[in-house]
């Protein structure tokens, strides 16, 4: 299976390697950066790269490539949702997924790497396992440690393995006990020329961050489960209680997880926040153009659009640009030509507006394409799915837990389509973020 | 510990260096480590890092670039550690102070030694000096240093192999430990160290954990089996015997591990899973999911030889052009054979030769992987998914569609592994992913490679229902800024135009468009699409010809160029007066071209020299004279043979003659081929799939065999302890039937899951077992005066068998499955009811058999048995098949026979609209609903039911349950009469909507126009999907067309105007609650169990007084299913009848029972989550029964 991982940052530097089995020199990276200098951006690097004697199965995150060796067959599917689960663990153990800190912790790292492949198969890869054999670093223990001269590596021999739940660690222990239910969800929707939605859907997660003593079988209910229209979960969830019931069930693993991923079809339900009209002009003369970027909400349901931010790719023609803002900062990248406009929050009555001139390339062709925008933005407390959660209930275990659900909705990646003959740019929303934030933490309760 | 060193043999001096630094050292290590700088409080693994890097490392951070966040904190240490380094000595040195530390004895001093070789091995640098030192430190107590000396000697051992076996004894100790953990770690290193000395030693330890006490500890040594082969092969024997035994273990831990090391091992001994096979798929939810993925693998190639093809029968009836028509369930395959054997008498005997019965096991696997695609790991659902595209029947394939359109929803490496895999599938199954059209519409910030796959896709699904769609969207593509993704996107519509004849000429003229681009790689790339697609229909578009003649002198692009050149050389007939003309500029500019222009032009002078010799001689010699020198000699040799060919000379060959044959041959148009077509022969999801190659290691899937293997080598030996305990427990047959009945109420009174079932499970199974061996047992005794009976007998009790290992299976699989636990056991406990009942149904048709005495029906018989027995202990669905067979049997007497047939008509007409009327061909597989059943098949459900329940000849025809109603009454509609009914069809653009079939007639003299909808007022939620409008209405004709009204599951009526092209008339369709629903098929223990879940306020009963007419049972199944869109479902008790449908907006369930009691009272009870609902249908089938 997997024969050996190389870390490979941004600059084309090896700064991490793993083997598994026999040693592989990393000139076999070459044949990495040979695809890299063809794809051009690190995106369209081929996951799967075929060298005379090995295969080179790839993943690009947080700006580094992860490059696993391959020699024999092997789904390939299997080795990119591996490495991406590596790539979590790092963010799990250190906070984050970089460079400097898997060099920082590069024991751990490696140790982690050790115990997630075993003559590259995978052996350990849930969470609450790998933290039992292998702890993670806290700025309070890295103090203890640096003055006893200890390590992270646990002391006593874990049991976690064998237990029967093998994503659950053993005697968990908490004086408060309490589980968190985050739903968060997300837009996606693509829109025509005049506005209306083509496409929309809605996809969510729910996170959950359990710390509950013992062995609790909790069930989760929802007040309308017919809105969820394709589900996948965690592997704690009983699948067949979902079948049948339409709630879930499940042990959960301490900590923090994702207990499922959810989609909702909903064509007719989504509603776009705001709107933005863009005029964006290249002139055939005099190597110029124009800008004048309005946006405006729409269908809020009275709530306060805030951080928007206005993201345009520009071709690659443009050289510079001279706009006025009426409200918020604008700058403008030459090198990436991207334009960000920083908003802020959305007023009714004077709608911001850019508006300025673009000087291009002098002799150069006029851009035929249109630029493409990105808009992120919030909006507190608007719920868009309606999924509601009905009631939680634990059993096995005796104590009350204190439960809370909070539901954050974001809307994400809108995409107004290309349109023909139209000098319109097109509009595309990435990360909207809606929230409506109703932690129950002080309410007495609710389910 | 100079022993120790003396052994080692270290260097003399390094000895004295440590002992010095020691020296030194001793008085700190209390407080921290005597690393090179003392003063920083910090050690950090690159202490280790060599000066020259460092150097590197600072320099990188100082021009401001690399260095990162962390770059302050590092420039610090650095400093410091460089002085450190180079006021001190060289690199050796400092390895010696590694050693050092490593010999000292405190733990803690080990410890950052260890760490810090673990950050060289880890930046790749040579460690390997440092081996005698650290492999010492193998025996150390300290777990934390253990573990980094392990790892370091996982890396180093196979180096320095002598030094590596002083380890070996530790292992060896440490296999013996009593904690399972220090067993299993120890194994797993030993393993690791690749030392080919150590192979007996390892294979003793390996087959020594096989049996160990603890699964985890058996889990190492699956792990270690392939470790083991790959350092030597000479093993394999007795590493297959490992294998063997591992196989056979019951936890989940193991399986994944040790599917995994057979894979690896001996993936052709597909015999070790045979009597593996049941358990590996009853564990499979259970095992982790990358065991998961390895499993469900191996088990697709497993079923690929041991099972028969599902779709063989499908096959043969696509030959006989009935695709569309026929759903490609297989049962419903065996029953079409029988009504039409007329119409096609040659495939049903083929199919009839060979009925198609899926092997239990083979819907096992199906079964019990299909939960797996809800999981969150890619792997593991793409795993499902190829394992169903490879196995399952076609009709089933469309669920894995919308898990992996979720994939798609993930990062951008397994989107594009997706997508390879969904364009591949999209060739052999297009209406899978239909639906899900507007899923691969490409978004600007796709990486390009993920923008041509999705291409790639939407191509493949292009049809002419979608085209125009799928072509609005391709032409906002040419406007995006990436290059390559456009010429990807013309060649699409290039490809779409060759593919569908409809949107050719659209195509092309959009080309044509193209060509006028400021882009030159725009057009360029349009020229080489036009030139493929003109090559289909040369005669019709010499204009075309002649405009791209016109680009000769813009276009730089030479690929465009020679197409043009082409173009104009091959039918130059088309443009006589332009082709001299192209060929006079290009002789300007001969010298100039790339070669492949050149080539082309040395063709079309060629080409115009034979057919227009009188202009274009000169030209033609002047060209050749040219290539003659030219450098390339391919172009010399092309135009000296060309002149040799063409110039006739007196001593010119034979071949001149034929020149002209030659060069003007009619040329095949090219074929726009999927670079995906036939990759399915690979396995999909794989690696060789992929990469469209064999990799290495790649297990090919095998064909599907001619004849299925004997199923029973997957039987696990426990015959013959069945055999006691169905001795014991076998009921008197009198006692039978009141046992039965206890057991259901018992079962009933259960809740469905609850942990206190688990205690009591084995039992009840064995009870369960025992009853339905008798059961069947005892029937086909009853029944036995036919020849069947020994067979049957003799069949029966192997199915006892297979139903005992079933839940010997499940018994053991319950030790882990808490929740689940009863549910497999249920529908068999059902099952067994429903057979026996059946058998007593059959008893009475037994004897209808004999009377009318023709053998083929007896046959018949035993064969639906036989298919039956099989099936009984696998699946719900497929009693449901059971049922159907019994109904054909039953429906093959003439009377019915008759109604049958008229029903038959009736569905062919309606399908037919269907597909006149609406754009959107229904595609079987399109309607997720009821994705299971073709349209074609509900209908003919329907009608069976009907002549089912009615033994006695008299029955409606379905087809008079349809009721008109009228929405535009002929003379407020000014001669225009419009009537509309509930076709209960499923509607196949949109599942959601209920089926409105609306006849128009034209009462009026002259014709009516443009018949359309528009307006529609609706409530909200609810849809309309207008009919096509219609565009004359001849005077005196009626025509038929469908809408699709979503109701919302209301009753409240949908408003519109109907308009034509003087008139518009408002109008209303409101359904009764009884079309609001469409069947569903359910067994009886899915109906019970689903009953059994909408109690209280979502039931409702009502007593009723039973009319005059409908006392019998057929005329209530009649009545009711008139009233409401419903399908029966299978009831062993003949006093109550049970409908089931689900409402067509939101799919809730709805069951209806009628449980008559003595005299003509009756009790009515409907259970709906929908309250209205269900209260609204009671009213109605209480009016319809009472009556």
């Amino acid at each position: 299976m997997i024969h050996s991982l190389f870390l490979i940052n941004n600059a084309g530097d090896i700064f991490l390697e793993k083997h598994w089995k026999s040693v592989i020199s990393r000139s076999v990276c070459d044949y990495f950066f040979e695809a890299q200098d063809k794809a051009g951006e690190p995106d369209n690097v081929s996951p799967v790269i075929r060298t005379p004697h090995h295969y080179l199965i790839n993943i690009y995150r947080e700006k580094i490539f992860f490059v696993s060796v391959i020699q024999t067959e092997v789904p390939p599917l299997f080795v990119i949702e591996f490495l991406h689960r590596v790539a979590e663990m790092f963010q799990d153990y250190f906070g984050e997924c970089s460079e400097v800190a898997i060099k920082d912790n590069v024991v751990i790292v490696y140790e982690l790497l050790e115990e997630m492949l075993d003559n590259g198969f995978p052996l350990a890869t849930e969470s609450n396992i790998l933290k039992e054999l292998i702890k993670p670093p806290t700025i309070l223990r890295s103090m203890v440690n640096t003055i006893t001269g200890s390590s992270n590596v646990g002391e006593t021999l874990p049991t976690g393995q064998l237990s029967t739940i093998p994503w659950r660690r053993a005697g968990v222990k908490y004086t408060n006990n309490e589980a968190y239910f985050d739903v968060v969800e997300e837009i996606d929707a693509i829109l025509d020329k005049s506005g209306t939605t083509v496409f929309a859907e809605i996809q969510g997660v729910i996170d959950a961050c359990v710390k509950l003593s013992g062995m609790p079988d909790l069930t989760l209910s929802f007040m309308n489960p017919r809105l969820l229209d394709d589900v996948s979960f965690h592997p704690c969830v009983r699948f067949k209680r979902w079948e049948s019931e339409r709630v879930l069930s499940f042990i959960p693993p301490d900590g923090n997880f994702r207990l499922m991923s959810y989609h909702v079809n909903a064509q007719n339900l989504v509603a776009i926040p705001v709107y933005v009209r863009q005029n964006i002009n290249f002139f055939e003369t005099g190597s110029s153009g124009r800008v004048d970027i309005t946006v405006g909400p729409k269908q809020t349901m009275g709530k306060t659009v805030e951080n928007v931010i206005v993201t345009i790719h520009m071709p690659k023609v443009v050289l510079s640009a001279n706009l006025t803002a009426t409200q918020g900062t604008y700058t403008y990248d030459p090198v990436t030509k991207i334009l960000v406009w920083d908003i802020g929050k959305l007023n009714q009555q004077k709608l911001p507006n850019l508006k300025g001139s673009l000087s291009l390339q002098s002799g150069a062709p006029k851009p035929e394409e249109n630029p493409s925008l990105n808009i992120d933005l919030k909006i507190q407390q608007l719920a868009i799915s309606g999924l509601k959660v009905n009631r939680l209930d634990m059993y096995v275990e005796k104590y009350k837990p204190f439960k809370g659900v909070k539901y954050v909705t974001k809307a994400g990646k809108f995409q107004k389509n290309w349109e023909l003959a139209c000098h319109e740019g097109l509009l595309r929303l990435t990360d909207l973020v809606w929230s409506s934030f109703t932690l129950m933490k002080n309410i007495p309760f609710l389910f | 510990m100079t022993a120790m060193q003396k052994l080692l043999q270290l260097p003399v001096n390094a000895v004295n260096i440590v002992k010095t630094v020691q020296g030194v050292a001793q008085g700190q290590e209390e407080a921290r480590s005597p690393v090179l700088t003392p003063d920083s409080g910090q050690q950090n693994w690159y202490s280790a890092v060599q000066p020259e890097e460092l150097r590197h490392l600072r320099t990188a951070s100082t021009t401001g670039g690399g260095g990162g966040e962390g770059g302050g904190e590092w420039g610090e240490d650095r400093g410091t550690l460089e002085e450190g380094l180079s006021s001190a000595q060289t690199q050796p040195l400092r390895h010696d102070d590694l050693k050092e530390m490593l010999d000292s004895n405190k733990d803690s001093l080990k410890l950052e030694a260890m760490k810090r070789i673990v950050a060289m091995i880890a930046r790749g640098k040579n460690a390997s000096d440092l081996f005698p030192a650290v492999v010492k430190n193998v025996a150390c107590k300290n777990i934390e240093v253990k573990k980094l000396v392990y790892v370091y000697l996982v890396r180093y051992a196979e180096e320095q192999q002598d030094l590596a076996l002083l380890s070996i004894s530790t292992f060896q100790r440490g296999l013996k430990d009593p904690n399972q953990l220090i067993r299993a770690s120890a194994l797993r290193v030993l393993s690791s160290i690749r030392v080919t000395i150590i192979v007996p030693i390892m294979m003793l330890a390996i087959k020594e954990a096989a049996s160990d006490m603890s699964p985890y500890v058996r889990k190492t040594a699956a792990h270690a089996i392939p470790k083991l082969y790959s350092l030597d092969p000479e093993q394999k024997d007795q590493l297959i015997e490992v294998i063997e035994k591992l196989l056979a273990d019951k936890t989940t831990l193991v399986a994944g591990s040790v599917v995994m090391a057979f894979e690896e091992v001996c993936p052709e001994r597909i015999d070790l899973i045979h009597k593996n096979y049941r358990k590996l798929c009853n564990l499979l939810i259970d095992v982790e999911e990358w065991g998961q993925v390895v499993i469900i693998n191996m088990l697709t190639r497993y079923a690929r030889t041991q099972f028969l093809n599902p779709n063989i029968n499908e096959s043969l009836l696509e030959e006989g052009g009935e695709k569309a028509f026929y759903g490609s369930d297989d049962d419903d395959d065996d029953d079409d054979d029988d009504d039409d054997e007329e119409k096609k008498a040659e495939a049903a005997a083929l199919a009839k030769r060979k009925p198609y019965v899926m092997d239990p096991d083979h819907r096992l696997l199906l079964r019990n992987t299909k939960p797996l695609l809800q999981s969150r790991n890619a792997a593991v659902v793409m795993a499902v998914a190829q394992l169903y595209f490879h196995l399952a029947p076609k009709a089933e394939v469309g669920v894995i569609a919308k898990a992996l359109v979720r994939l798609m929803r993930s990062h951008s490496e397994v989107q594009y592994v997706v997508l390879q895999n969904v364009a591949t599938m999209t060739i052999k199954r297009r209406g899978m992913f239909e639906p899900y059209l507007k899923s691969f519409y490409i978004r600007s910030t796709d990486p390009t490679q993920i923008k041509i796959l999705k291409l790639e896709v939407l191509t493949n699904l292009a049809n002419e229902t979608n085209i125009s769609t799928i072509l609005r969207e391709f032409q906002t593509y040419i406007k995006s800024m990436d290059k390559d993704f456009v010429a990807a996107t013309i060649q699409a519509i290039g490809r779409c135009a060759t593919n569908i004849g409809e949107v050719r000429d659209t195509c092309l003229n959009g080309l044509v468009q193209l060509l006028s681009n400021r882009d030159e790689l725009v057009v360029a790339e349009s020229v080489v699409v036009i030139k493929k697609l003109l090559q289909m229909q040369p005669e019709q578009h010499s204009d075309i010809i002649k405009h791209m003649a016109k680009l000769t002198d813009n276009i730089q692009v030479p690929m465009a160029r020679a197409s043009i050149l082409w173009l104009i050389g091959e039918y130059c007939e088309h443009v006589p007066k332009i082709a001299p003309d192209v060929l006079r500029k290009m002789a300007k500019t001969f010298t100039n071209e790339e070669d492949i222009v050149k080539l082309q032009i040395i063709n079309l002078a060629a080409k115009l020299y034979l057919t227009n010799s009188k202009q274009t001689k000169l030209l033609t010699q002047y060209v050749l004279n040219l290539a003659k020198y030219d450098q390339n000699y391919d172009i010399r040799d092309r135009a000296r043979f060309i002149r040799q060919l063409i110039v006739p000379t007196d001593k010119s060959g034979a071949l001149s003659k034929y020149a002209k044959k030659l060069f003007l041959a009619l040329k095949p148009a090219p074929v726009l081929e999927s670079p995906f077509k036939d990759r399915d022969h690979f396995q999909l999801g794989s690696l060789s799939h992929l990469l469209n190659a064999k990799a290495g290691g790649y297990q090919e899937l095998p064909d599907w065999p001619e004849s299925a293997p004997d199923p029973s080598v997957r039987n696990v030996e426990v015959i013959r302890l069945l055999e006691r305990v169905t001795t014991l427990t076998s009921v008197p047959e009198w006692t039978k039937c009141t046992s039965r009945k206890e057991r259901k109420e018992k079962k009933v009174e259960k809740p469905f899951y609850s942990d206190s079932e688990g205690e009591s499970g084995p039992t009840e199974s064995a009870d369960s077992e025992s009853d339905s061996g008798s059961g069947s047992q005892s029937g086909s005794e009853e029944s036995g005066s036919g020849s069947e009976s020994e067979e049957s007998e003799e069949e029966s009790e192997s199915e006892e068998e297979e139903e005992e290992e079933e839940d010997e299976e499940e018994e053991r699989a319950k030790k882990k499955k808490k929740v689940d636990k009863s549910k497999p056991k249920k529908p068999e406990s059902a099952e067994s009811d429903q057979s026996s009942g059946e058998e007593q149904k059959r008893i009475r048709k037994g004897g209808k058999d004999r009377r009318s005495g023709t053998e083929s029906e007896s046959e018949d018989e035993s064969e639906s048995e036989s298919s039956e027995s099989e099936s009984e202990s696998e699946e719900e669905s497929e009693s449901d098949t059971d049922i159907k067979k019994k109904k054909k049997t039953a429906a093959s007497k003439p009377p019915p026979k008759q109604t049958k047939k008229e029903s038959k008509k009736e569905t062919k007409e309606m399908s037919l609209l269907d597909l006149d009327d609406f754009e959107p061909t229904p595609s079987p597989q399109v309607t997720p609903v009821n994705s299971f059943l073709s349209n074609s098949l509900v209908t003919d459900l329907e009608g069976l039911s009907l002549t089912d329940t009615v033994l006695a000849p008299t029955t409606i025809a379905p087809s008079s349950s349809v009721r008109l109603y009228e929405l535009l009454h002929r003379i407020t509609g000014e001669g225009l009469a419009v009537e509309y009914c509930f076709s209960r069809q499923p509607f196949s653009p949109d599942p959601h909507m209920v089926a409105v079939q609306i006849q128009f007639t034209n009462n009026t003299t002259s014709e009516a126009k443009s018949l359309h909808i528009e307006e529609p007022k609706l409530q909200s939620g609810m849809r309309i999907k207008e009919f096509p409008e219609i565009e004359v209405l001849p005077a005196g004709e009626s025509v038929n067309v469908v809408m699709g009204i979503d109701f919302c599951d209301s009753t409240q009526a949908a408003n519109f105007q109907l308009c034509t092209h003087i008139r518009k008339f408002f109008v209303s369709i409101q359904p009764p609650v009884g079309e609001l629903m469409t069947p569903a098929f359910l067994t009886e223990n899915e109906f019970k169990k689903e009953q059994g879940q909408l109690m209280g306020m979502n039931e409702i009963s009502e007593k009723l007084t039973l009319g005059e007419k409908c006392q019998s049972e057929h005329v209530i199944v009649e009545r009711v299913t008139s009233t409401a869109n419903l399908s029966r479902v299978p009831c062993g008790s003949d006093k109550e009848s049970r409908f089931a449908g689900k409402t067509v907006s939101s799919g809730s369930l709805v069951l209806v029972t009628v449980t008559r009691k003595d005299g003509a009272g009756a009790l009515l009870t409907v259970n709906c989550e929908k309250m209205v609902i269900g209260t609204m249908l009671v009213k109605d089938i209480l009016q319809a029964l009472t009556q």
